[in-house]
């Protein structure tokens, strides 16, 4: 290694801690600010190094674990049942594109990849799920708009699909007089973990941190999953106080909104330091091949 | 039709049944809406529908054009949308070779976590984050300033502050993306070109600039056709949480999408709304389809259709 690739090693190292500290600095803001004692958190403000610690927010969203915890629930129900539908749904669709001489699988193709290029954007959707489907106010809001299956994980499976699995090995099993739903399930859904957990896991963040959905189409606040409570609370400088009588106490408003973005961001947190590579690969599988 | 023919077809009836919740999906979600952006000709009233309501031509076009908003949401969304991919590009590049140049697996693996993490998280939180920043009482950087004997700022009241706030934002979130996808191709190219340009004598710069962005040139030209496509489309969860809906601020950030969503949901103008609706469709679909034309000039592979 020469001097000059020697000096940039050491340049690289020092750019990307800045950078790290960049990124994750406003993180560790977040849960200091809530950690800090209510008064102390008024007077001076949010600081990485606060006069007084408190754990109050927190004791007060364990207070008032049934609100919080209901719109936890609800994010959680929603993630694990759209992954679920909308990965049964992406996989089969890939599946049917990428089957040799179905006839029409040209149109089928054109008509996955349509969606990409036109959409009738909020208004027309809007008024297409209100006026004709009636979903506004109830769950499946949380569930079907948008979210549900998209081009882009089609696409991704299906580059999988044609790049990955033997056509002879489905063909071999064709013969053997095996049906199209069994060479699904049994041969290329085993074959095919990788893409699929990478299309899960970008499926379920969609699910976890969508708020557009609640906010267009749920005016019931008791219905709004945890971003929507977040968003509420944003919108809503009351938004707290409704929850003032049934505990008669007076609410940690500056610490206890951070406590909660807190709770949201959490399980994504915990579970993200594992799957790192999934998320990476996702990305780049999703980018370069979409 | 034919006796074979017909056996032919049956042959196929799981994979079409396999096809159709996918079908019925996009029809319901994508199909219908598009069919429904004729509303933006039609005189909306909730009685009679998408269908049974009064056609009047272009006057909602009309209503919208002869404001001055559909200026400044045009303005805002291609702006920022072309300063961002010139940004994100060149900082994408940059932090993709520092990271490329990390030889041990555990500290690459340790920068990569964190240049992905804010990517993962959603714009309401990221609102939380800049409120714990910008907050006019609480805020961290006014707490600093008071602290130094300086006034505070009213961060969410001034909107000339908001292109710089927004900007760092963006960034902030979505630089580990773009990254990533370039340090996906630069694994790609062969460490024998550097040895060799090492052995001549190279400078890193010279074999970055010689070796490193001509390789990365498709690459960058895939990123930023793909931005150019999408020059019409805004980030609707930046523009509308960050700034925390602030009309004070909306010289610097309303978008079309932003716009669209207050006309519908909070002022209730469907016709002023349908019309950027479908406005911003109309266009989106000619640049798509022009940036996507030039992309397969370039590679074909990677051209979209």
């Amino acid at each position: 290694m020469n001097k000059s690739s020697k000096r940039f090693l050491a340049l690289s190292h020092v750019m990307l801690m800045l950078l790290s500290v960049f990124l994750v600095a406003p993180f560790i803001l977040l849960i200091i600010a809530s950690l800090t004692e209510e008064s102390t958190a008024i007077k001076y403000g949010y600081s990485f190094f606060p006069k007084v610690w408190s754990f109050e927010a927190y004791q007060y969203v364990l207070r008032n674990s049934g609100m919080f915890g209901r719109a936890f629930l609800i994010t959680i129900v929603v993630t694990v049942l759209g992954v679920i539908c909308g990965l049964t749904i992406s996989s089969l669709m890939a599946y049917v594109i990428t089957r040799r001489g179905i006839p029409g699988g040209k149109i089928l193709t054109f008509y996955v990849i349509f969606t990409m290029l036109f959409n009738g954007g909020l208004v027309a959707t809007y008024l297409n799920y209100v006026q004709i489907f009636h979903i506004n106010n109830t769950y499946w809001a949380l569930l079907i708009p948008n979210l549900l299956c998209n081009a882009f994980s089609i696409m991704m499976i299906k580059n999988y699909f044609q790049a990955s699995i033997p056509e002879e090995l489905m063909e071999a099993a064709r013969i053997d007089g095996a049906s199209e739903w069994k060479i699904f399930f049994q041969i290329v859904t085993p074959l095919s973990k990788p893409i699929l957990a990478t299309v899960a896991l970008i499926m379920g963040l969609a699910y976890w941190n969508d708020w557009q959905n609640g906010l267009y189409y749920l005016d019931d606040t008791s219905m709004h999953g945890i971003q929507n409570v977040l968003n509420d609370m944003n919108s809503n400088a009351k938004y707290l106080m409704q929850f003032a009588g049934s505990s008669g106490a007076t609410i940690p408003t500056t610490t206890v909104r951070m406590a909660i973005a807190v709770v949201g961001i959490l399980p994504i947190l915990c579970v993200y330091p594992f799957f790192q590579e999934y998320f990476a690969k996702g990305i780049t599988a999703g980018a370069v091949k979409g | 039709m034919s006796k074979k023919k017909k056996q032919n077809l049956k042959r196929w009836i799981p994979c079409y049944l396999m096809a159709l919740p996918c079908v019925v999906y996009f029809f319901i979600n994508n199909y219908m809406p598009m069919v429904g952006l004729q509303i933006a000709f039609k005189n909306f009233n909730v009685r009679d529908g998408i269908w049974g309501s009064k056609f009047i031509g272009f006057e909602n076009f009309k209503y919208l054009f002869a404001s001055k908003d559909a200026w400044i949401i045009t303005r805002n969304t291609i702006g920022y949308n072309l300063f961002w991919i010139i940004l994100n590009t060149a900082l994408g590049i940059m932090i993709a070779i520092f990271l490329n140049e990390v030889k041990s697996k555990m500290a690459k693996k340790v920068y990569q976590t964190f240049i992905l993490l804010p990517y993962l998280i959603s714009m309401v939180v990221v609102s939380y984050l800049a409120y714990a920043f910008l907050s006019e009482q609480t805020g961290f950087i006014n707490g600093i300033l008071n602290a130094l004997g300086l006034p505070s700022v009213m961060w969410y009241q001034k909107a000339n502050y908001w292109p710089f706030i927004l900007t760092i934002v963006y960034e902030w979130k979505n630089i580990g993306f773009n990254a990533i996808i370039f340090l996906a191709s630069l694994v790609g190219i062969s460490k024998d070109y550097y040895e060799a340009a090492e052995m001549d004598g190279a400078t890193k710069w010279q074999q970055i600039r010689k070796i490193t962005i001509p390789m990365l040139t498709p690459t960058i030209v895939m990123l930023v056709t793909i931005g150019m496509g999408n020059i019409f489309r805004s980030d609707f969860g930046l523009f509308y949480q960050v700034p925390r809906n602030q009309g004070l601020l909306n010289a610097a950030t309303n978008t079309i999408d932003t716009y669209v969503f207050r006309a519908l949901l909070q002022t209730g103008d469907i016709g002023m709304s349908s019309a950027a609706s479908f406005y911003q469709a109309a266009v989106c679909l000619v640049t798509i389809l022009l940036f996507n034309g030039v992309m397969k000039k370039f590679s074909e592979e990677n051209a979209m259709f």
